[in-house]
């Protein structure tokens, strides 16, 4: 057992998880290799997505994976930081916005 | 910059950088050895399926001196090839169907017989590649004047640029490149190479920047040929990936990084059989600044001339002999079998 929760070997193992059922993996696989191929976006447009996804979901195993993949698709390291900007502009942005819920139920409760 | 060379550097010794590749780690021990992998797919021993590419090394000499040059060229190199192996090189192409003849460094056009040699070969009507470094047409007003040159000879320029943006691109090769690189660009532009309406083929030649392998070539393309459009209105042929090899100032580079196993385990895990039938020493001969022959650029690095029984020199040339040969391999090799393949025409998938 690792002392930490999360070692960078073990993203070579995500293929693996089939182990405890593979079904649902397999399906998940094909899945997830539908989604990365070249279609209307771009393989190197698709990483940037998943690059700021990573760190809106703050998965490190992602983060590696696609930091790699953005740079081998050709992005540059102001796309990917950009990437990460919109992610934490939305992260920042959707706590901000539940405001509005805030100052409403505020108003409502208030003589 | 120094060249390791100049410097002493232990990896300067091609049998310590092989040594390096095979034993450096635990990891790098257990690797499956090239060879085997060829064995899995009936391909062992590797052997030439003819010569077509006749790569000339003109030199190590160059006027850059670039984080992840294979060569270890720089201006602290001194071999340059003689004319008298350069008229070895006429005598062998005069007797043969070989139909294109690929010049190379260092800085090709640094060696002083170029332009000689250069009119030489397209008489015998060769198609002539010239892979440039861009900056290097830029400096003196010999070198300025050589687009032309080209031009009049119908010279396709196959040209390196690592990045479509500044930081990136400095960064391999040295302060300045970006923009000089920019400016040899647009003049080839000018004189009508990478145009649709001219025969003028310009390429670029990627290779990444850092240790992760060539996305795919096509999309790398489209975003080159974009931004230089968009930024620079500068345009082009074709864009071709390389990937980087794990020899001389780039094992360097891996090894102060710590990146070596990774990286090793990234070009071993991406093997690919088809690449591995389109290797570029199937169809290539490269011939190193002193007249030995090499299997490819990268053997000719680690010193590992073509194989004991085939002619070792170039004024022994013996085409059928050389198309008979066993290629040399190490595990070196899987750079050029990694994901969609590379060599010097870039992805071969
Ligand atoms: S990579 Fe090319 S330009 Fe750079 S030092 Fe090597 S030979 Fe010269
Ligand atoms: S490194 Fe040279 S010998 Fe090895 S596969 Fe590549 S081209 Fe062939």
């Amino acid at each position: 057992m690792s002392d930490t929760y999360y070692n960078p070997k073990d993203l070579k193992k995500f293929e693996d998880v089939g182990e405890f059922g593979p079904e649902l993996a397999e399906k998940f696989f094909d899945y997830y290799g539908a989604v990365f191929e070249e279609g209307a976006l771009s393989a190197r447009e698709k990483a940037l997505i998943a690059l700021a996804v990573s760190h809106t979901v703050q998965c490190p195993y992602c983060i590696d994976a696609y930091t790699s993949e953005s740079l081998e698709k050709g992005a540059s390291e102001e796309q990917m930081m950009e990437a990460v900007h919109v992610a934490s502009a939305i992260r920042g942005g959707s706590s901000l916005v539940h405001g509005v819920q805030m100052m409403n139920k505020t108003k409502d409760l208030s003589m | 910059m120094k060249s390791l060379k100049t410097l002493n550097h232990n990896l300067s010794d091609p049998a310590y950088q092989l040594h390096v590749l095979n034993n450096h780690s635990e990891s790098l021990r257990q690797q499956p050895k090239f060879e085997e992998k060829l064995k899995d797919i009936n391909l062992f021993p590797l052997r030439p399926t003819g010569i077509e590419i006749f790569q000339v090394n003109l030199g190590y000499m160059c006027n850059m001196t670039c984080k992840h040059c294979h060569v270890d060229a720089g201006p602290d190199r001194t071999e340059v090839m003689s004319k008298e192996t350069l008229q070895h090189c006429l005598e062998a192409l005069r007797h043969s169907d070989i139909s294109t003849v690929d010049l190379t460094g260092g800085a090709p056009e640094m060696n002083p017989h170029f332009r000689w040699f250069l009119e030489e070969v397209s008489e015998l009507g060769k198609d002539v590649i010239v892979r440039s470094n861009l900056t290097i047409l830029t400096t003196a007003p010999k070198y300025q004047a050589l687009p032309e040159f080209f031009a009049e000879h119908q010279v396709e320029v196959t040209c390196s640029l690592p990045f479509y943006n500044k930081s990136r691109t400095d960064r391999q090769r040295g302060e300045g490149t970006y923009d000089r690189s920019i400016k040899a660009l647009k003049k080839l532009n000018d004189i009508g190479y990478g145009k649709e309406e001219t025969e003028l083929e310009l390429n670029l030649v990627y290779n990444p920047a850092g240790a992760f392998l060539p996305g795919g070539q096509e999309g790398l393309e489209n975003e080159f040929k974009r931004q230089l459009a968009r930024k620079h209105d500068i345009t082009f042929n074709n864009l071709f990936t390389i990937t980087n090899l794990p020899i001389s100032r780039y094992l360097n580079f891996l090894l102060e990084s710590g990146n070596l196993d990774e990286y090793m385990d990234k070009l071993i895990t991406s093997f690919n059989p088809a690449a591995a039938k389109g290797v570029m020493c199937r169809n290539t001969i490269s011939v190193g600044w002193d007249g030995t022959l090499y299997d490819c650029d990268f053997n000719q690095m680690l010193e590992m001339p073509v194989e004991e029984d085939a002619p070792r020199h170039i004024s022994e040339w013996n085409e059928s002999e050389l198309n008979s040969r066993e290629i040399r391999i190490n595990q070196h090799c899987f750079g050029c079998t990694a994901g969609a393949g590379s060599s010097c025409g870039g992805a071969t998938t």
